[in-house]
C-alpha cells in the first residue's frame, strides 16, 4: 500500500526549483565558515546563478504540469506564475544587497543562505495543494525572514523590527494552524480539493459553523501575513527597522506568496462558502486601502511611508479577492507581479540614497536628487508613477484589471471607494517627486555615491519590468487568465 | 466491565485521593509528633551536606542557553525517525535514500555550528563566536 | 470502554488557545508573550491529536510532529532575537520597544518650517 508513496522521476522534476535552491543554500551554510572574508561576493554571484537556474527550472517544469508527492504539490500555471515572481523578487533583492552589505560591513554568506531558504519556503507555499504543506512552506519562509529582518545584530531598530515581526508572525501562524486543525477535524483531510468536496457534499452534520470558524481563523492568519487591515500594525515598524533590501524583499516576496495561498485556499477549498467570507474580505480591503493611504500622508520617514503604501496596495489585491472570480484572480496575479517590480525598485533607490547606517531616510532627503543623479531620479519617478497608477506603467493596468474585476462582480461601492483612495495616494507619491525635482540638493543628495553595477541592475531591471507590464500587459495577463481557474 | 464514563475513571480518582491522603498524613504526623528546633544552620538550603556558597540567583553564561537550544533543535529532528522506521520496510531503498538526504542536511547544520564555534567553550571559541 | 468524548479535548484545546491568545495580547514580558505563542501551538497540537485519535488514523499525529519541529525552530530563532534585543537595551518589557515611533516626534517643527515657502532661489 505504500508503493504509491515513492515519487516518480516526473514528480521529482516538478520539485526541481526548490531542490536547486535548497542545495545551494545548504552549500552556502557549509562554505560560510570555511571561506574567508575576501570571497564575500562569491555568495551573491552564486545566489543569482542559483535563482536564475531555479527560475529556468520553474518555467521548464511547467511543460509537464501536474501533481507531485501524492497530490501535496500541484505544479500548475498559478504555481508557476508565482514561483517565477518570488524567484524574480529574490534576484532583485540580491542585486542591491551587494552594496548594502559592503556598506554596513555585514557577513554575506549567512545573508544569502537565509534569503535562498526564505525563497524555497515561498516556492513551496505557492506550489502546495495541501494545508500542512502550505504551513511548512509558510514557516520556512517566515523563520528565515525573521532572522533577515534583524540581520544587523547591533542595530537597535533592526532588533526591534525582528522581534515585532517574529512575535506577530508566529501569532498569525498559530491562528492559521488552528484553522488547519479544524478543517482536518471536520473534513478528515487537508487536501484543498478534498476539503472542497467535503464542504460541497454537505455530509458534515453540525460542521458548517466550524468550517466558518476555520475560514475566519485562516483569514486572520493570512491577513497578518499580507499586512491587510486590521492586522497591519507590524508592517510599518518592521519595514522601517529592517535593512532596506530586506524590507524590499519582505514587501514583495513573502507577501506575493501569502496572497498566492490566500487565493488558492479561499477560491478552492472555501469557494463553496464564498458569500460567507466575502464581507470579511470586503471590509478588510477597504480598511487596508483607507488606513494605509491616510497614514502614509503624514509620514516623514520614507521606509515607513512605503510600508503604509504597501498596506494600501494589499488592500487593492484584497479587492480582487473579494471579487471571487477568475478575472479577479488573474488581476491579483498581474498586480502582484507589477507591485513586486515597482516596490523593489523604489526600495533599491532608498537603499542607495540612505548612505552608511541608513542615515538619510527622510522624505526631505530626496531633495535635489534629480539634479545630482538624474538617472536614479528618473528611474525612481517610473516606480512612483507606477505606484500611483499612471498609464503606461504596470501599476496602472494592475489597478485597472482589479477594479474591472470588482465591477464585474458588482462590487460597485468598493470600486468607487478604492478609486477615491488611489487619488489620495497620488498625493504622497507626488510629494517625493516634487522633492526630487523642485528642491535644492540637500546633504543626502550631495553625498550620494555613484551607482555600482549591482545597484544599476537592481534599478534598471525593475524599471524595465514596470514599463513592459505597462505597455504590453497582454501576454502576462493572458497567462494569468489561463492559470487562474482553480476549479474546473 | 465499567460501562459509564465516570466509572472508567473511578480508579484514577481513587488513586488521587489516596495519594493526597498519604501526603497529608505524613505532613500532619510530623507536625504533630516531631519537635521543632529553629536555628541558622537549619534554615539554610540543603545542598547535599555541603555548606552553600553565594546566591542561587546568579547569571549564567549565555553558552548554556546556546547549547540547550541547539540540543532541542537536534533532539526534535530525531522525531522524524519514528514514522520513518514504521514504513521503512515497505519503502525499501527509497526510504533509505530519503533518510540519507535528511541526515546529510542535519549534518550540514551541525557542521555549520561546529565550525562557527558555537560548541567551543574555551577562549578561542568565544572569540570566534563574537567575531564581528 | 467509553473514552473521554472528543468534544472535551476540543474544548480544552480551544480554551488553551484562547488563553495563549489572551496572554499574547495582555502580558508585557517578552518571554511570557513568547510562551503564550507556544501555548497556542500546543493547543493546536492537542486538536490534531484528538482528531487523529477519533478518526483512528495517524496522519494527525504526523502533522503534530511537523508542528513541534517548526515550533522548536521558531523557539531557537525567537530566543536568539530576544537575546539580541536584551543585549542592546537591557529590558524585556514590550512597552519599551518603541524606538521607531519616537523618532517622529521631533519631525513636527521641521514640517512646520517646511511649509514656509522655501522657494528655489
Amino acid at each position: 500500500m505504500y508503493a504509491s508513496l515513492v515519487p516518480t522521476s516526473a514528480e521529482m522534476i516538478r520539485f526541481l526549483p526548490e531542490l536547486i535552491l535548497t542545495v545551494v543554500a545548504t552549500l552556502f551554510m557549509v562554505l560560510d565558515p570555511l571561506l574567508g572574508r575576501q570571497s564575500r561576493h562569491v555568495y551573491g554571484h552564486f545566489s543569482i546563478l542559483a535563482l536564475l537556474g531555479a527560475m529556468a527550472a520553474a518555467v521548464y517544469v511547467y511543460r509537464d504540469p501536474g501533481a507531485a508527492f501524492s497530490g501535496m504539490l500541484m505544479v500548475d500555471g498559478f504555481a508557476t506564475f508565482f514561483r517565477v515572481v518570488v524567484i524574480g523578487v529574490g534576484i532583485l533583492t540580491v542585486l542591491p544587497s551587494y552594496r548594502y552589505l559592503d556598506r554596513e560591513d555585514a557577513e554575506t554568506g549567512e545573508y544569502h543562505a537565509l534569503l535562498l531558504f526564505s525563497i524555497v519556503g515561498q516556492c513551496v507555499m505557492v506550489t502546495a495543494n495541501e494545508l500542512i504543506m502550505i504551513f511548512i512552506g509558510l514557516e520556512i519562509s517566515s523563520i528565515a525572514s525573521y532572522v533577515l529582518a534583524g540581520y544587523l545584530r547591533d542595530d537597535r531598530r533592526a532588533n526591534e523590527a525582528a522581534l515585532k515581526y517574529f512575535l506577530l508572525g508566529s501569532f498569525a501562524t498559530a491562528f492559521f494552524l488552528y484553522g488547519v486543525a479544524l478543517i482536518y477535524g471536520m473534513t478528515g483531510s487537508t487536501n484543498l480539493a478534498t476539503v472542497r468536496r467535503a464542504i460541497l457534499g454537505g455530509s458534515l452534520g453540525s460542521a458548517p459553523i466550524f468550517i466558518g470558524v476555520a475560514a475566519a481563523l485562516m483569514f486572520v492568519g493570512l491577513g497578518f501575513k499580507v499586512s491587510g487591515a486590521p492586522f497591519q500594525i507590524w508592517a510599518p515598524d518592521v519595514y522601517q527597522g529592517a535593512p532596506t533590501p530586506v524590507a524590499a524583499f519582505l514587501s514583495a516576496g513573502p507577501k506575493a506568496a501569502a496572497f498566492a495561498i490566500f487565493l488558492r485556499i479561499f477560491l478552492t477549498a472555501f469557494q463553496p462558502i464564498g458569500p460567507g467570507w466575502e464581507p470579511l474580505v470586503w471590509v478588510s480591503a477597504l480598511a487596508s486601502m483607507t488606513l494605509g493611504n491616510f497614514a502614509a500622508l503624514t509620514q516623514s520617514n520614507i521606509k515607513r511611508l512605503l510600508a503604509y503604501s504597501s498596506i494600501a496596495h494589499a488592500g487593492y489585491v484584497l479587492v480582487a479577492l473579494a471579487a471571487r472570480s477568475n478575472v479577479g484572480t488573474a488581476a491579483a496575479m498581474f498586480y502582484m507581479a507589477a507591485y513586486a517590480f515597482m516596490n523593489i525598485g523604489a526600495f533599491a533607490v532608498v537603499s542607495h540614497l540612505s548612505g552608511k547606517g541608513e542615515r538619510y531616510l527622510k522624505v526631505e532627503d530626496f531633495a535635489g536628487l534629480g539634479a545630482k543623479q538624474p538617472g536614479t531620479a528618473a528611474l525612481l519617478s517610473i516606480f512612483l508613477l507606477s505606484l500611483i497608477g499612471v498609464p503606461l506603467t504596470g501599476g496602472f493596468f494592475g489597478k485597472f484589471y482589479i477594479f474591472k474585476a470588482a465591477l464585474d462582480s458588482h462590487l460597485v461601492w468598493l470600486t468607487v471607494l478604492g478609486l477615491l483612495n488611489s487619488a489620495v495616494a497620488a498625493y504622497y507619491y507626488l510629494r517625493i517627486l516634487v522633492m526630487m525635482y523642485m528642491r535644492e540638493p540637500g546633504e543626502a543628495a550631495s553625498r550620494i555615491q555613484p551607482l555600482t553595477p549591482g545597484l544599476r541592475a537592481a534599478l534598471v531591471l525593475p524599471a524595465l519590468g514596470t514599463l513592459v507590464l505597462g505597455i504590453f500587459p497582454g501576454w502576462v495577463l493572458d497567462f494569468a487568465g489561463r492559470s487562474s481557474v482553480f476549479v474546473r | 466491565m465499567p460501562t459509564s464514563y465516570a466509572e472508567t475513571y473511578f480508579p484514577v480518582l481513587l488513586q488521587a485521593v489516596i495519594a493526597m491522603a498519604v501526603a497529608a498524613g505524613m505532613l500532619g504526623a510530623s507536625y504533630l509528633l516531631g519537635k521543632r528546633v529553629r536555628n541558622r544552620v537549619k534554615d539554610m538550603p540543603y545542598e547535599c551536606g555541603i555548606e552553600p556558597t553565594g546566591s542561587a540567583r546568579e547569571r549564567f553564561s549565555v553558552k548554556f542557553y546556546l547549547v540547550g537550544m541547539l540540543f532541542i533543535l537536534f533532539d526534535i529532528e530525531a522525531i522524524f525517525l519514528y514514522p520513518w522506521a514504521v514504513v521503512y520496510r515497505e519503502l525499501k531503498m527509497f526510504a533509505f535514500l530519503e533518510m540519507l538526504v535528511f541526515i546529510v542536511l542535519i549534518l550540514s547544520g551541525f557542521f555549520y555550528i561546529w565550525k562557527k564555534g558555537a560548541l567551543d567553550w574555551g577562549e578561542t571559541g568565544e572569540r570566534r563566536f563574537r567575531k564581528p | 470502554m467509553n473514552a473521554v468524548p472528543l468534544s472535551w479535548y476540543l474544548t480544552l484545546s480551544g480554551v488553551l488557545f484562547t488563553l495563549g491568545a489572551a496572554g499574547f495580547l495582555f502580558r508585557r514580558n517578552i518571554i511570557t508573550v513568547f510562551m503564550s505563542i507556544e501555548l497556542m501551538l500546543n493547543a493546536v497540537n492537542l486538536s490534531f491529536i484528538s482528531f487523529s485519535y477519533a478518526f483512528r488514523r495517524v496522519d494527525g499525529q504526523i502533522f503534530t510532529f511537523f508542528v513541534m519541529v517548526v515550533a522548536a525552530a521558531e523557539a531557537a530563532v525567537g530566543l536568539a532575537i530576544i537575546l539580541t534585543v536584551f543585549k542592546n537595551r537591557n529590558t524585556l518589557n514590550i512597552d519599551d520597544l518603541n524606538s521607531m515611533k519616537d523618532e517622529y516626534q521631533p519631525a513636527q517643527p521641521e514640517e512646520a518650517s517646511e511649509t514656509a515657502p522655501v522657494s528655489v532661489p
